[in-house]
């Protein structure tokens, strides 16, 4: 099973990993509660979820857009809570509103941060308020 | 078995000390140490070293050798001890496991940070490189986690905007007799509502600045410490305890499970309580931090911690004192020295020589490192040889 969560295709996906118990997380982990592997996969962007909280940064890194708005939210996934990171499209969301993942080819500018570029991906999901 | 004594102290000023780098730091800090406890470095088996980025923010590395050398204190087994913000708290903890262990007898522990040469959002995005890569690549930086936290917070206890406020008007009134704190000003509440947002809801005034500083402790048996001196502390308590990399993957982000398994542990040790403990510095590198951990240690019930501010309890003249020196929000934060600096405060207060700032007679004190954003703990409980 490989680590691509926001992995760059014609339909790229948000994969989250599911354990024996039953939980879910987003990433993915080599091991789950327990130790145990995980046996299958889920793909967040087929799913809206709730805006746990949110910010807008203005101190930003080099490469980070400026303001950046970013929140945590919470999928329901047949019962199962996986909560992700991500920017938001814009600061226009409050806590309990449903938001849905969007893709975007690049998050940040890889070139201007710390981390070796080719060491991660850069695609992932920004979330916008579900009209 | 001996208990372990702390007979040394010291701390450089911290703030933006231009000129001088991390070698610099380091020695200043570690010679004053000895100097403090008259033991000469040939008497040191054990160096450690605790720093975050030395490699990433100047472009040294190989700290611990180089201090052993310019304190003369080579053939010393030295080690560097990087936990990101906890380092220094790590610190504290592997000179504590070195002396109970008995594969030293004297170990001095030295933590510092060079950072003011680089611009905010320089040193910024290398302690965001703690954060696992889908946090990293959407631009998360450590104040982001504690917007984010801040605004849950708020939500979810109902408490008022102004009590955080109120956390950072408190520090930089100890950090006024401070001597050595990097911001020795008092503010007032009104300028830090008032100040430029950061992080929402979280401004200016909510955050420690960036740091340059050193600080060190000496380590040593009850036994050797008796025979050296009058003057000393004992560690009664000693615990760390991570939470998930991934903060989203934490059930409550309002709770560090790294705070509550190592304070549980280390009042374990010290057959203490969080009644027992005199007074606290707290990791308030934001000031939302100072709740969250000031519930996590057992001080107060889960969403009540922000009471304590405004009750005054945390005040200096309060019955619980929580950052005397200033804390990290205006001593300052040099990440690798800030865990130590913590404990040269509750060393100082213990042994009545923390100056304008000092407490009446306090016996137990603790200190809480936080690395990454609750990612990594170390709770350290010191008492006077002589607490009940």
């Amino acid at each position: 099973m490989s680590d691509q969560a926001d992995s760059t295709t014609d339909n790229p996906e948000m994969t989250a990993y599911r354990y024996p118990d039953g939980s879910i997380t987003y990433p993915g982990h080599p091991r789950g509660p327990g130790g145990e592997e995980p046996v299958g996969t889920v793909d967040l962007s087929e799913y809206t979820a709730e805006v746990v909280t949110w910010t807008t940064s203005t101190a930003t890194p080099p490469g980070v857009r400026q303001p950046n708005h970013l929140t945590i939210v919470e999928f329901d996934v047949d019962g199962v809570p996986v909560r992700a990171l991500g920017q938001l499209e814009e600061g226009n969301v409050d806590i309990g509103d449903t938001v849905e993942p969007v893709h975007v080819d690049e998050l940040r500018d890889p070139e201007k941060g710390i981390r070796e570029p080719e060491s991660q991906d850069w695609d992932g999901f920004q979330f916008r308020p579900v009209e | 078995m001996d208990r372990v004594a702390i007979v040394g102290a010291s701390m450089t000023p911290f703030g933006d000390r231009e000129g001088e780098w991390l070698r610099d730091l380091l020695a200043e800090a570690g010679a004053e140490c000895l100097d403090d406890a008259g033991v000469t470095a040939d008497a040191v088996d054990h160096l450690y070293v605790s720093n975050m980025a030395s490699g990433e923010l100047e472009g040294q590395t190989g700290a611990p050798n180089m201090l052993a050398h310019d304190l003369a204190a080579q053939p010393a087994y030295t080690a560097r001890i990087d936990q990101t913000s906890s380092s220094g708290g790590a610190g504290i903890y592997a000179a504590w496991q070195s002396v109970a262990s008995e594969a030293s007898e004297m170990t001095l522990l030295v933590g510092g940070e060079k950072m003011t040469h680089k611009t905010t959002g320089e040193a910024t995005d290398v302690i965001a490189s703690l954060t696992h890569p889908v946090e990293y690549k959407h631009g998360v930086t450590l104040p982001s986690f504690a917007g984010l936290t801040a605004r849950l917070y708020l939500d979810e206890y109902d408490a008022p905007r102004e009590s955080l406020g109120k956390v950072a008007v408190k520090n930089h009134e100890n950090g006024v007799d401070n001597p050595k704190a990097q911001f020795r000003k008092a503010v007032d509440l009104e300028t830090v509502l008032d100040s430029p947002i950061v992080a929402d809801p979280l401004r200016l005034y909510d955050f420690c600045p960036i740091t340059d500083g050193s600080a060190a402790l000496l380590f040593c048996p009850e036994s050797v410490a008796r025979e050296i001196t009058d003057e000393y502390v004992v560690v009664s308590g000693v615990a760390g305890a991570t939470d998930t990399h991934v903060v989203h993957e934490r059930t409550d982000p309002t709770t560090m499970r790294g705070v509550v398994e190592s304070s549980d542990q280390a009042y374990e040790m010290a057959d203490r309580d969080p009644e027992d403990v005199d007074f606290a510095e707290l990791h308030d590198m934001f000031t939302i931090l100072e709740f969250l951990q000031f519930e996590d240690l057992g001080f107060a019930e889960k969403g009540e911690g922000w009471k304590a501010i405004e009750e005054g309890r945390t005040e200096r003249d309060g019955d619980l004192p929580i950052n005397t020196s200033g804390g990290l929000k205006s001593k300052g934060h040099p990440l690798g020295a800030s865990g130590v600096a913590q404990a040269v405060e509750v060393y100082e207060q213990l042994l009545g020589e923390a100056g304008d700032r000092q407490l009446d007679d306090p016996e137990i004190g603790l200190a809480c490192n936080v690395g990454g954003f609750g990612n990594c703990v170390t709770t350290t409980i010191l008492e006077t040889p002589e607490a009940e």
